[in-house]
């Protein structure tokens, strides 16, 4: 692993707590996942792909912002992974870019209805951008 | 009278008006005292797990600490509301270095560790009045009306912060529904997630999640859909094509005290 690839890898684990070598990759997380069918990588492959240190790849991919953070991967894990928890992480080094705001406040009016609740718009600016 | 804080967040004040009304008419019915502090804020809507994240979780610790303050519990009504609180709350209890980042910045008279306790208003009925007790009030059974439980997802995990129910097999919702005189309907998709938040991703994602649990709940014969959450109802309603009605747990819990007028200010 090359100096750039482990210090990014060095800045999931501390962000999220996760020690991805508890993992024995039996896929629960992934299997359980109700965003599965949406993302290109799998709550599993997270977690393998940290170990690896392959950072990068899933700060480009778009299954950063297909998580629900519904923690079912969190609880149905046997080993206590908390893969949730390493998505997120690499998700908030993506949007704490320079320019890596996955939503802007002027796209918002033209996303709204009249039953839209605040809960939503909130949850979205914290999720999808710094 | 039993003293609670009463936290509201942003969404009952607006699009959720009824949820939050019901709850505060039924309380009275109840005999709990519900306290709104004046300078609470809103609670971002999700919890930012990462350990690096201070001044996401501070609103919380605000409200936390105003409930310790005054000597009080703290209620929730909204299941997102409730999530972050209840996570906010374990994480400084157990985190060393996050309870000291947040105490430096937030400069309290007192340092604030998590000790307030945290209820959501189903865990006060259930804990507080006594599901039982509840029954021996209800005017107006809802009788013969078989009632899905929607939890979602932040009503129930991670486990380990929300401590309310099992996850995998809860019972608080239904045995709510049965101390109100419904028939409550156990369906495989009760406990999984709506698709949230990622409306503003992409919409088909909350559009097929929906329509599963709306399916599920169908299949299993549900006349009626209850939630605590503005955004699970949003999804509900407007993204899973189902006609089946979904109400909040209050709207239901209050026309089972019988007050009047319930659900029009929607």
């Amino acid at each position: 692993m090359n100096s750039k690839n482990e210090n990014l890898k060095e800045q999931v684990l501390r962000a999220s707590g996760v020690n991805v070598l508890k993992c024995m990759r039996c896929g629960k997380c992934s299997g359980t996942c109700p965003a599965y069918g949406e993302m290109e990588y799998h709550p599993h492959q997270f977690v393998y792909m940290i170990e690896k240190g392959d950072i990068e790849k899933l700060m480009n991919s778009p299954s950063i912002y297909r998580c629900l953070t519904c923690f079912a991967c969190v609880d149905r894990c046997p080993r206590g992974v908390e893969p949730a928890k390493a998505v997120e992480a690499v998700r908030l080094m993506a949007v704490r870019k320079q320019d890596g705001n996955r939503l802007k406040p002027e796209q918002i009016p033209d996303m709204l209805d009249e039953d839209m609740p605040q809960q939503a718009i909130v949850t979205a600016l914290r999720k999808y951008r710094k | 009278m039993k003293n609670f804080t009463y936290y509201p967040g942003c969404t009952l004040r607006t699009k959720a008006k009824e949820l939050d009304r019901c709850a505060r008419v039924c309380a009275e019915i109840l005999g709990i005292n519900l306290e709104e502090p004046a300078d609470w804020q809103c609670c971002g809507g999700a919890y930012t797990t990462a350990k690096d994240e201070i001044a996401t979780k501070l609103s919380a610790v605000r409200v936390l600490n105003s409930a310790k303050e005054a000597g009080n519990p703290l209620i929730t009504v909204c299941s997102a509301c409730h999530n972050v609180i209840k996570q906010t709350n374990y994480d400084i209890s157990h985190d060393d270095e996050m309870c000291g980042k947040v105490n430096r910045y937030l400069g309290l008279s007192e340092n604030y560790s998590g000790e307030t306790i945290v209820y959501h208003y189903l865990e006060m009925l259930r804990d507080v009045i006594g599901f039982e007790n509840l029954a021996k009030q209800v005017k107006k059974p809802l009788k013969g009306v078989k009632i899905a439980p929607y939890y979602g997802c932040l009503l129930l995990r991670p486990k380990k912060a929300l401590a309310m129910d099992d996850p995998e097999n809860p019972s608080i919702m239904e045995n709510f529904i049965k101390a109100i005189g419904g028939t409550p309907v156990v369906y495989a998709q009760r406990n999984e997630c709506c698709g949230a938040y990622t409306i503003f991703e992409d919409k088909n994602q909350a559009v097929e999640r929906s329509a599963k649990i709306a399916e599920s709940a169908r299949e299993m014969g549900a006349d009626m859909i209850i939630t605590a959450c503005p955004l699970c109802m949003y999804n509900l309603k407007k993204n899973s094509g189902c006609d089946i009605p979904v109400r909040y747990f209050t709207e239901v819990l209050a026309e089972a005290l019988g007050v009047e007028e319930v659900g029009n200010e929607q």
